[in-house]
């Protein structure tokens, strides 16, 4: 609860300005707190003559966090390969690592994968368990979830990184679960707190209106998922030495009760938008499906592959493989080109990361023009046709 | 089949902005609805009981005004509604909301299916699902977008995946979140909002689910808020301006070794 010294409250109203959930204002000359309060603290830190305090009730069964100590990747594997965020996690799990001083391990789970093992040691793993079995051929969050579960309270790791994937997001939150432990999920960013080594998790709420960040005090492992395409990787070391450990499931861990009769890959475009250098998006100023064609050919001229907003998607003018934003893909390409793309923060937060924007809008007051670095107000239909015309002529030259 | 649909009210995501003033999270005049994650999952469970038989009861951890949006749910088809709601409950993050919500359903004698959204648009975490199906020890299967058929004491669903879907063949009883591509939710009818008017709420507080109030609110929560601010945006903003033949030729110069 928090604490407020009335002596020595001076009624400055800080504290209320800073409050975020309007859970603490000055009435009758000194600071009162309402039901909103969150223990977040951030009053306390501003409070100029430390009138406020947060007492933390004591948890009835604490864990002893100083057991706990290293930083774990799990380093997904889909159809027999391993998954590019299992990558970036080891780079973001390194830099994590470091700060506290202690070992990076990749948990690697499926059938006939053990080969890559060395793959994640070369991206920055000082250790990998294996776990190679056939039951472990196609995802389960029953024997997924065991065989995670299992190492991790065998050897007590504080933090553990997973990619906030379907299989991630899927089996990820079972397994916080039965550790009884705090999981945040899509962290856009990770620290090491200064004071106590805690684990700082930065992510968006409310569809990426809010940014929130997040600590998990009393418990361990603090477990967190990230996003594809957030973190980079490290670059491939393959001088770099690892431990590689094989470890022998139990069977009966293995078991789920769930069964996998097949497993359906879609007939999509080839390509896959997160791994294009350049995007070409297109959003509810296409106006219909046929603006496609031209967000289409200029992709194609540029070599490229074609994007769309959530507005675009939902029309049914192109399939949900193709949608970037808050409840489609994250993307970080060379070059993103939003055409008819107003800007929401829900479509901002899936490509911000792109190292050039260029932003087509009729409407100067679109919030896109806001993390464009190159914008043009106009008429998509009139600037696009020019742009395709003028790299036709350079390829004709 | 008796079905037990997990429904949350929230706010209307996209409306909720950090107010630049006062710093707080500004509420006045965004909109309660039902999480539209949770009106296909009401959907789908009103389907099943309409191929089935059965019932479909919604339940709701929140404040009193949840009330309306189990009503909500009735009016869509719903027999029965539960809101399981106390003071005590505040502040719960995803850890403390599974606990309250499976007591809640071991209250009122759990279900052949429990469907639920697969995130709500407030937390995002998608976590309450399978957490709840963990506490609950039931299997379960995320991000259905297909419920194909259910015989034998088992359904066959599709699951989707980042690549495509798998086809999954799960036991009864079983938990599964759903996709919005799964149905499409119908309106409230007449009948269904009638119906809604004259239904008991059933209220269930933390003494009748039997809860352990040091897992309960933000007391039992294990994970915790310590910062909330406004996403910054970083950009160039240059703006190329004259006609479009001009725009072009500056982009087109601009990114030269892009392109």
């Amino acid at each position: 609860m928090l604490k407020i010294d009335i002596e020595a409250c001076i009624g400055c109203g800080l504290c209320e300005s800073t409050c975020t959930f309007g859970a603490i204002a000055v009435a009758e000359g000194h600071a009162v707190v309402n039901e909103k309060c969150t223990l977040c603290g951030s009053c306390v830190d501003v409070c100029e003559v430390e009138a406020l305090s947060i007492v933390r009730e004591e948890r009835a069964h604490k864990m002893n966090l100083a057991e706990w100590s290293g930083v774990w990747v799990y380093a997904e594997a889909r159809k027999g390969r391993i998954a590019p965020v299992a990558f970036e996690l080891l780079g973001i799990g390194k830099r994590l690592a470091a700060r506290r001083n202690v070992p990076l391990t990749a948990v690697l789970l499926g059938s006939g994968v053990n080969g890559q093992a060395r793959d994640l040691v070369a991206h920055g793993a000082d250790k990998v368990y294996v776990v190679d079995d056939p039951a472990l051929a196609h995802f389960t969050d029953d024997a997924y979830g065991n065989m995670l579960t299992d190492l991790i309270r065998e050897h007590q790791p504080e933090i553990v990184l997973a990619g906030a994937t379907a299989i991630g997001r899927s089996f990820i939150p079972r397994v916080a679960t039965s550790l009884a432990t705090g999981l945040t999920a899509d962290c856009t960013n990770l620290e090491i707190r200064e004071e106590d080594g805690a684990l700082l998790q930065t992510r968006p709420a409310f569809g990426g209106n809010i940014m929130a960040t997040i600590v998990c005090p009393d418990t361990r492992p603090q477990i967190a998922t990230v996003r594809p395409m957030v973190m980079k990787p490290n670059e491939r070391d393959d001088s770099r030495s690892g431990e590689i450990i094989e470890v022998g499931p139990d069977p009966g861990r293995l078991r789920s009760r769930v069964k996998v009769l097949d497993s359906i890959a879609e007939a999509q475009d080839k390509v896959n938008i997160n791994e294009a250098d350049v995007l070409v998006a297109g959003g509810r100023g296409l106006e219909d499906g046929k603006g496609f064609a031209l967000i289409r050919e200029l992709a194609d001229l540029l070599g490229g592959a074609v994007a769309a907003s959530r507005a675009a998607v939902d029309s049914g003018w192109i399939g949900y493989p193709h949608q970037v934003g808050q409840t489609g893909k994250t993307v970080a390409p060379k070059l993103y080109i939003a055409c008819g793309i107003s800007g929401a923060i829900q479509h901002l937060v899936g490509m911000q990361s792109a190292d050039t924007i260029v932003a087509i809008n009729r409407d100067p007051n679109a919030p896109i023009f806001d993390v464009a670095t190159y914008g043009i107000v106009g008429d998509l239909f009139e600037v696009l046709p020019k742009l395709i015309e003028k790299l036709k002529q350079r390829t004709d030259q | 089949m008796n079905i037990i649909v997990c429904v949350k009210q929230v706010p209307d995501a996209k409306d909720v902005r950090l107010d630049p003033v006062t710093n707080t999270l500004a509420r006045d005049g965004v909109q309660s609805i039902m999480n539209p994650y949770d009106r296909h999952a009401l959907e789908e469970a009103v389907r099943l009981k309409e191929k089935f038989g059965g019932t479909v009861t919604v339940i709701s951890m929140g404040p009193p005004q949840a009330a309306e949006t189990l009503r909500d749910a009735v009016a869509c088809g719903a027999d029965e509604a539960v809101l399981v709601s106390d003071r005590a409950f505040a502040g719960a993050d995803t850890w403390a909301t599974t606990y309250t919500l499976s007591q809640a359903i071991k209250a009122i004698g759990g279900a052949d299916l429990i469907l639920c959204g697969k995130q709500a648009i407030d937390g995002d975490t998608a976590q309450v699902g399978p957490g709840l199906a963990e506490r609950l020890d039931l299997p379960y299967v995320a991000y259905v977008r297909k419920i194909n058929d259910c015989t034998d004491g088992s359904f066959t669903v599709e699951r989707m995946m980042d690549d495509g879907y798998d086809l999954l063949q799960v036991p009864v009883p079983s938990l599964f979140t759903v996709v919005k591509e799964i149905n499409e939710p119908r309106v409230p009818s007449l009948k269904g909002k009638m119906k809604a008017k004259k239904l008991e709420v059933k209220i269930l507080t933390a003494a009748d689910i039997d809860a352990d109030p040091a897992q309960l609110g933000l007391k039992g929560s294990t994970t915790q808020v310590v910062k909330v601010f406004s996403p910054q945006l970083r950009g160039e903003r240059a703006i190329l301006a004259g006609s479009v033949e001009e725009q072009v030729d500056q982009l087109f110069q601009k990114l030269a070794n892009l392109l």
